[in-house]
């Protein structure tokens, strides 16, 4: 399945929908959206990956990519993620201690709401 | 012993298909399905990490894979013609001190995705050679007489 990208901003924080494979092939459009996002001042990302079916080490660079340019502007890049097969990744490089991971929208709105 | 052979011209998008080529050989040789995902992920990172070398020294050699039914395993090895430049940037057996490294410099870390199949697999073995690396990967398989898994 390929890559899909949506976003939208509510309050101070932008959510952005990813759904399908996040792989060497597709990453880098995943990087251009977040670089031009954060570009445009949209410093509090959130990034939905409960539609992501596959997710590799290029993928996680993107993100960390993310993370360190909103940090740059005392921003913050957060994810919701329930699903275990790519929890895992996450906990295998240990970055589940480097990234705010959410079970919902929901959940990290409120969590970013409460930090404001 | 039942060999698969691929070789693949060093394209992110052919990687892709290096992995689904592989978990289907894979679930045929009787790899657990619970372990599937881990055969389609480290697959998916050596062959990434091949073609990410191969990009940068040598575009136009392909790149190779096999796929192997070998007593009681389903052992894959990814063979690149590139430098191995990334396996002495990190310590590949320790993910979690890449943390730091990855947040310090640039975001496409080299050497993460050996990390990752470090995690992965149970039995890894990278050979770095003068003519490129060899990332060899094996999973306990099951095989059924018909050849496919048991369900």
């Amino acid at each position: 399945m390929d890559l899909k990208l949506d976003h939208r901003t509510e309050d101070r924080l932008t959510i952005v929908e990813v759904e399908g494979e996040i792989d060497v092939y597709t990453a880098p459009r995943l990087r251009e959206l977040l670089i031009d996002l954060v570009n445009k001042g949209n410093f509090h990302l959130l990034v939905n990956m409960e539609k992501v079916d596959f997710l590799d080490s290029t993928g996680l660079g993107v993100l960390v990519g993310g993370l360190k340019r909103v940090r740059a502007h005392d921003g913050s890049l957060e994810l919701v993620c329930t699903q275990e097969r790519i929890l895992k990744i996450f906990r295998i490089t240990g970055l589940t201690k480097v990234f705010g991971i959410y079970a919902s929208v929901e959940e990290a709105k409120e969590a970013h709401g409460r930090d404001k | 012993m039942a060999t698969v052979e691929l070789t693949f011209s060093a394209l992110p998008a052919h990687v892709r298909t290096a992995r689904l080529v592989a978990t289907a050989i894979a679930r045929r040789t009787g790899v657990a399905e619970a372990l599937l995902d881990e055969v389609r992920l480290a697959v998916g990172e050596a062959c990434s990490r091949a073609v990410e070398a191969h990009r940068l020294h040598c575009p136009g050699e392909p790149i190779r894979i096999e796929l192997k039914d070998d007593s009681g395993r389903f052992e894959v090895t990814v063979t690149d013609a590139a430098p191995s430049d990334d396996l002495k940037a990190v310590d590949s057996s320790d993910g979690y001190r890449l943390v730091d490294a990855m947040l310090g410099i640039v975001p496409e870390m080299p050497g993460l995705g050996i990390a990752v199949i470090a995690g992965l697999a149970d039995d890894v073995e990278v050979s770095p050679g003068p003519t490129g690396v060899k990332i060899r990967m094996s999973w306990p398989a099951t095989p059924t007489p018909n050849g496919l898994a048991a369900v």
